[in-house]
């Protein structure tokens, strides 16, 4: 597919250079954003909202019948990170309990 | 003994090595970031050969975007071949949060150009963390650029090695793509950690399920639209006062 290569690349660098854009450029605008108490704010009150919303993007097209393995490991990845606060061993443990039940218990095929 | 002269902090980047010191503190700075990044990059090369895309691909997308969440992400709007304008508001809007780092990141200390320009290229949520703690206070512009470096050589090469391996594995994993869920869950704990306030994320919550159900098809925007509005809506009722928001602060 050698479209699909160029599409895949566009997309790359759009991502990249959107991403840079956000990391650079408030450094040239510092004076101001400093002087903000209501982006100061927002920068202590946003990221554990926006991780919310990021989370439950990720599961938007959990069906019905996939919601016992999903609710089993987002339970599982909560309960290991509030007890030992290793993000690697809440994330693989999480991870290997959602593989483990979509394809064995849990599998459609 | 991090501290190199200012005549060394001013040499270009062609300059020889710098003083061995920078690399191996920086290399006990990253550890525990490494052992993250490095199994999570991993899981990222064999989600990309598993969502049909060559391997060097995970290569390429964590060198060039080396955005944790953007890139899980990324690997599913390819897939489903997102228009490229959707690809550059979901990227403005998932690492909008980059935005505030500046307002503490310590990038005065990074004197060259160049380690300017890599240092806000790989300015990620690791890195932010790791160069404002109590104990990086000290640490030289050179020492930051070199731990930045060894974290993107953690995320890059385990994302190469996953796509390699998962290349090799003929069966079809399912369900890995859940380890981006649990980073985020992860990432929610710790910020909800560092600030134990609960109507934040319970707002995040509402208005993110509101978001999926109202308009599902630009889900992200609407959510996080909504909640940038509830959260300044609610900044303007404590600064009238009165409000137990002022108790609690």
């Amino acid at each position: 597919m050698p479209d699909h290569t160029g599409y895949v690349a566009a997309a790359v660098a759009v991502s990249a250079l959107v991403t840079w854009a956000l990391r650079a450029l408030p450094f040239a605008a510092l004076a101001p954003l400093r002087a903000s108490e209501t982006l100061r704010y927002l920068s202590v009150y946003m990221p554990v909202g926006v991780m919310v919303i990021l989370t439950v993007y990720t599961l938007r097209n959990v069906s019905l019948a996939d919601a016992a393995p999903v609710g089993l490991a987002l339970a599982a990845t909560l309960g290991l990170h509030l007890w030992r606060r290793n993000a690697v061993l809440s994330v693989l443990g999480g991870t290997a309990i959602h593989v483990a039940l979509a394809s064995t218990v849990f599998s459609h095929s | 003994m991090n501290a190199p002269s200012a005549a060394a902090e001013v040499r270009p980047p062609t300059a020889p090595a710098p003083p061995p010191s920078d690399v191996r503190a920086a290399l006990k700075d990253s550890s525990s970031v490494g052992l993250a990044l490095f199994p999570l990059g991993i899981a990222f090369g064999v989600l990309v050969v598993h969502s049909g895309l060559d391997w060097w691909w995970a290569s390429a997308i964590t060198a060039f975007v080396y955005a944790g969440s953007l890139e899980f992400l990324l690997v599913g709007l390819i897939t489903a071949a997102t228009p490229l304008a959707q690809v550059a508001l979901t990227a403005f809007l998932v690492n909008f949060r980059h935005v505030f780092y500046a307002l503490s990141f310590p990038l005065h200390r990074v004197r060259s150009r160049a380690g300017k320009v890599y240092s806000t290229y790989t300015m990620t949520d690791e890195a932010y963390a790791l160069t404002t703690g109590e104990s990086a206070q000290s640490w030289s512009g050179r020492r930051i650029v070199w731990l930045q470096a060894l974290c993107q050589v953690y995320w890059v090469v385990g994302a190469t090695l996953g796509a390699l391996c998962g290349a090799l594995v003929p069966a079809r994993l399912t369900g890995l793509d859940f380890a981006l869920t649990a980073l985020f869950v992860v990432l929610a704990v710790d910020a909800y950690l560092a600030k134990r306030d609960i109507p934040t994320p319970v707002l995040a919550l509402v208005c993110a399920l509101a978001a999926r159900f109202l308009l599902p098809g630009q889900m992200l925007l609407v959510a996080l639209g909504l909640f940038t509005a509830g959260l300044l809506a609610r900044r303007a009722l404590a600064a009238r006062g009165m409000g137990e928001e002022a108790a609690r602060a």
